[in-house]
């Protein structure tokens, strides 16, 4: 188990090790960044003494560590754009993403399996047909059109919900804004959450119907009906159970996924968050918040497939013994 | 005679496809007598598996019995609620399929599937349950199964998950066990134990057993009478010496003829040539007639029914429809 | 063969006749959604191809734009000039039925190509990685894992920002559709390689791989010669499907204001121009576009679906 661990742990520093070169070179190799940080008026040997000063004429490898050290104690310069230092915007900013992702996570993976379960158990109903149509158009539909949608319905026709922001948001601890402690704050998260989260649930959806026909048809569940066991143990007892373990795992990593396409749905709500920076921050080519994002998505993704790796082991118990066998 | 333990009559199973609908089994009909061991053999494709699905009600849909009924101690049970069905399976017809590497669930320990099931079926406590499936699992060969109840079936080899299967089918103490091939997945040194402690288990309890297989040796050691099955219908059925020593279908001949006996003197094997049928290609007539060296004119016209033969003993052959005309 | 071979050969049909007698044209005329499907692809597609003939108007001329036409309704006059259109106009008086038909020329032109590319360059990479193996093999399927666990829109988001910060600022308007399809189809490549790998892996063992080896012919040319016929069926699916995945993303990248330049309008630049006016109660300018997209996105995805059971009938 602890050389489990330690092996995943050891695969995810690599991983980040891998991302923040990416993040180093976009960094150091995209545009000029003496000519983003100085004004026209600036001298060559000005701007020379600054290249020193700053280390760019430090061997690569000297470079890239000082990146790195600076990067785990969350130091990613200022933001071109903005100003101001890239972590206190990301911090500032984080908070509205992770409610937002958060609260469509557990809308997506609620309906995802409940609709997956209903469509699985009752194959040929009407209502199974009907979830399963709907269904191929929200994997067809485009996240962006799907808040555009919700907005002209809830937010200009019927004028039920707000369609921009995050509403009244109240502090919780030192930097944590939260909403949703607030009314305004709780209806405002409504349609950004169901926007973000369609697309997901419909993918959870479709996972947990193929896996849960595949074990609905399997000799163990053949064998438990033989057994007399009613229809609601075979199906939740056993047959969710089975179909859960690899749903888990693209549950988790969609969770990732639902972070990373928060950028749509924070631009079609102008939402505050991480997201939304990010894309003015491509659309002005502002490098370290750019870089920051990404070493950001790739720490949270990594956190993700250990913690989903780890579930994964607890749920399964096949894995524990075969693991620990396979390593002696 | 006594009222039988099951009685099937005229089962018809079938199953629409795109070209049609295929009928599985055909008509057959059969009685199992209770603490009787039946015998079912015949090739694969022939109805064997699917005649023991049926009995259980577990035909999957769009598949279904088309016809017949099935009586279970003077009830119907092919047409009762499915809630009443659920209680007959594993309460009163256990079940053992053929692979015990896929019947049990790897999520579960042997522990678990035990009593849930005895507690679904008997009004006992968890306790009382653990109990009775310790005991239970002991009396299958597992040993230490005090211990290693608590153990998941990755834990257990083939043989030893095969016990823990048939101690899953016995933990509600049936009347009729139905094992489906219980030893094709099996080491062949394994497969004679667990035959016995099948027999031997169902002899303690006094339950029935429909034994599927295409293995005439376990019939011929097991079995006190056996079901031969052609293309989805009965070919011929009767007490087990009987139909070894003096098989009388065509088909059964054929089917003897293929057992290798340390008696036999002859050196090759009889084989019957050319293969069953497709179910959506049976000839009419005779099911058999296209592979039947004796077959006549009215085999290609008409179908056999299952001729009573006298004792005990029924074959579904016009050889044996003309007075005084043997085989 | 001797001549005395009695056996007569079935007469040789037509490629035409054997296509339409396949399991796959079989499926496909039985199968209601399919045949749909492809019919509302088909028109859009063709609608796309020929707007310069079809459309109305050049919604791009601007001696065609009459700014006082702005803002009509569908099918009813324009209260200053009379003049009425089909699907309306819309802020500057741009007939929107002309803009869609130009619209969806540039999102499937930016669709086709990043397929074309993705394919091209999964396929090669696939080639490598399962022919060489070793560390080559390793390190191209190392990167894929990673990729794969990353949204592709946000790889192409990334591509796209990185590859923005490369081009001097004068170039970025032009190039951008340009840049738009690599960053489309390098979001996309890793589906083609693990199919091509796969068979490659499985192929490149066998004697004929070794017998050209042997005459001197390069290994290579054979196995794309065998390999690529082999997986055609699943490269086929994956394109489909993979091109509804590319328009999908190109609309959402322009809809974001980071793809193709506003003077070359996709479906999602439609889109994002149309939200601005739905407080204002002008709703053509965004329902059109959008249904547009929604039926061009939703045949291709139900034909990719019904191409990957149709080429798998085990999944039935």
């Amino acid at each position: 188990m602890l050389a489990f661990i330690i092996r995943r742990l050891f695969q995810s520093v690599i991983v980040m090790l891998a991302v923040a070169l990416v993040s180093f070179s976009l960094f150091r190799f995209v545009g000029d960044p003496i000519a983003s940080m100085v004004g026209q008026e600036t001298t060559l040997a000005e701007r020379a003494a600054l290249r020193d000063a700053l280390g760019l004429n430090d061997p690569f490898l000297v470079q890239f560590w000082s990146f790195v050290a600076r990067a785990a104690q969350g130091d990613f310069g200022i933001s071109y754009r903005l100003q101001q230092p890239v972590m206190e915007l990301i911090l500032s900013r984080l908070p509205a993403t992770l409610e937002l992702a958060m609260i469509s996570g557990i809308f997506a993976f609620l309906f995802g399996v409940g609709f997956g379960v209903y469509t699985a158990l009752k194959r040929r109903g009407w209502l199974s047909n009907a979830i399963m149509t709907v269904s191929l158009i929200g994997v067809s539909l485009p996240t962006f059109l799907i808040g555009v949608l919700l907005i002209w319905v809830f937010a200009v026709e019927l004028q039920m919900l707000p369609s921009f922001g995050r509403g009244d948001v109240v502090p919780v601890g030192d930097w944590w804004r939260t909403g949703l402690l607030t009314q305004s704050g709780r209806m405002s998260l409504i349609l950004p959450a169901i926007t973000l989260g369609l697309y997901q649930m419909t993918l959870i959806m479709r996972l947990v119907r193929a896996e849960m026909l595949e074990v609905l048809r399997t000799d163990y569940i053949k064998f438990a009906r033989a057994r007399g066991l009613t229809n609601r143990a075979v199906n939740f007892g056993h047959a969710l159970k089975n179909t859960m373990v690899p749903v888990i795992t693209i549950t988790g990593l969609q969770l990732g996924s639902i972070i990373a396409f928060s950028i749509i749905t924070e631009t079609v709500f102008q939402w505050p968050g991480v997201g939304a920076l990010f894309i003015r921050s491509v659309q002005f080519v502002d490098v370290p918040v750019m870089a920051a994002y990404l070493m950001l998505i790739a720490l949270i993704f990594v956190v993700i497939n250990l913690i989903v790796d780890l579930l994964y082991y607890a749920v399964d118990p096949r894995l524990r013994v075969s693991r620990s066998h396979a390593r002696h | 005679m006594a009222e039988p333990l099951l009685s099937v009559r005229d089962l018809v199973v079938e199953f629409p496809t795109r070209k049609g609908v295929l009928r599985a089994i055909d008509k057959v009909s059969f009685d199992i007598a209770e603490g009787e061991v039946l015998g079912m053999v015949g090739e694969s494709g022939a109805g064997k598996s699917i005649t023991g699905t049926a009995i259980i009600g577990l035909i999957e849909p769009p598949g279904r019995i088309a016809g017949g009924e099935i009586w279970l101690k003077g009830k119907r049970i092919d047409n009762i609620a499915p809630e009443a069905m659920r209680r007959v399976r594993g309460r009163r017809i256990g079940m053992v399929f053929q692979d015990p590497l896929t019947s049990l669930n790897p999520l579960y320990t042997v522990a678990q599937q035990l009593i849930e099931t005895i507690r679904s079926h008997l009004d006992v406590s968890e306790k009382e349950a653990r109990a009775r499936a310790v005991a239970l699992l002991d009396r299958v060969g597992i040993p230490a199964a005090a211990r290693r109840i608590d153990d998941y079936p990755h834990h257990f080899s083939g043989g030893m998950r095969q016990r823990v299967v048939i101690a899953l089918a016995l933990c509600a103490e049936p009347e009729l066990v139905i094992a489906d091939e219980p030893t094709t997945a099996l080491d062949v040194s394994v497969q004679a134990q667990i035959i016995d402690v099948l027999k031997e288990i169902c002899a303690e309890r006094g339950a029935a057993v429909m034994l599927i297989t295409h293995d005439m040796g376990v019939i011929a050691e097991t079995a006190d009478r056996v079901a031969v099955l052609y293309a989805g219908r009965l070919a011929e059925i009767g007490p087990v010496r009987d139909v070894i020593q003096k098989a009388e279908h065509p088909y059964t001949q054929g089917l003897m003829g293929s057992i290798p006996t340390l008696a036999q003197e002859s050196d090759r094997l009889v084989q019957i040539p050319g293969s069953m049928p497709r179910l959506n290609a049976i000839p009419e007539g005779c099911a058999f007639n296209p592979r039947c060296e004796h077959a006549f004119e009215r085999c290609f016209r008409e179908r056999p029914d299952p001729l009573d033969r006298g004792t005990g003993r029924r074959v579904a052959c016009w050889l044996y429809d003309r007075v005084g005309a043997g085989a | 063969m001797s001549k005395d071979d009695t056996t007569i050969p079935p007469r040789p049909r037509s490629w035409a006749y054997r296509a339409w007698d396949s399991d796959v044209a079989y499926s496909f005329r039985t199968s209601p959604v399919a045949m749909l499907a492809g019919l509302v692809a088909v028109i859009i597609i063709a609608m796309a191809a020929l707007a310069p003939w079809l459309a109305p108007f050049n919604p791009y001329d601007p001696s065609q734009l009459n700014l006082m036409d702005g803002f009509t309704p569908p099918m009813e006059p324009n209260a200053f000039t009379g003049n009425t259109y089909w699907l309306g106009t819309d802020n500057q008086g741009r007939d929107v039925f002309s803009t869609i038909l130009y619209g969806a020329r540039i999102s499937l032109f930016v669709g086709f190509s990043a397929v074309l590319f993705a394919m091209v360059l999964g396929i090669t990479l696939g080639l490598i990685a399962g022919y060489r193996g070793g560390w080559v093999d390793s390190l191209l399927m190392r990167v894929a894992d990673v990729q794969l666990s990353f949204p592709s829109i946000l790889i192409a988001l990334l591509i796209f920002g990185v590859a923005r910060g490369f081009i001097p600022p004068a170039y970025r308007e032009t190039m951008a559709i340009w840049v738009l399809i690599v960053a489309i189809g390098l979001s996309d490549w890793v589906q083609y390689a693990r199919v091509v790998r796969g068979a490659t892996m499985v192929e490149k063992g066998k004697e004929y791989v070794q017998a050209a080896r042997v005459i001197g012919a390069h290994p290579i040319k054979i196995l794309v010669r065998h390999i690529l016929p082999n997986v055609m069926g699943p490269v086929l699916v994956i394109a489909t499907i993979g091109l509804a995945l590319a328009i999908i993303a190109e609309a959402t990248l322009s809809f974001l204001g980071v793809g193709v330049p506003p003077t070359q309008p996709s479906l999602g630049t439609l889109i994002r121009i149309g939200q601005q006016y739905l407080f204002s109660g002008e709703w053509w300018i965004l329902l059109f576009p959008s249904i547009t997209l929604l039926a061009l996105a939703l045949a291709v995805n139900l034909l990719g679906d019904w191409l990957r059971d149709a080429l798998n009938p085990r999944l039935r």
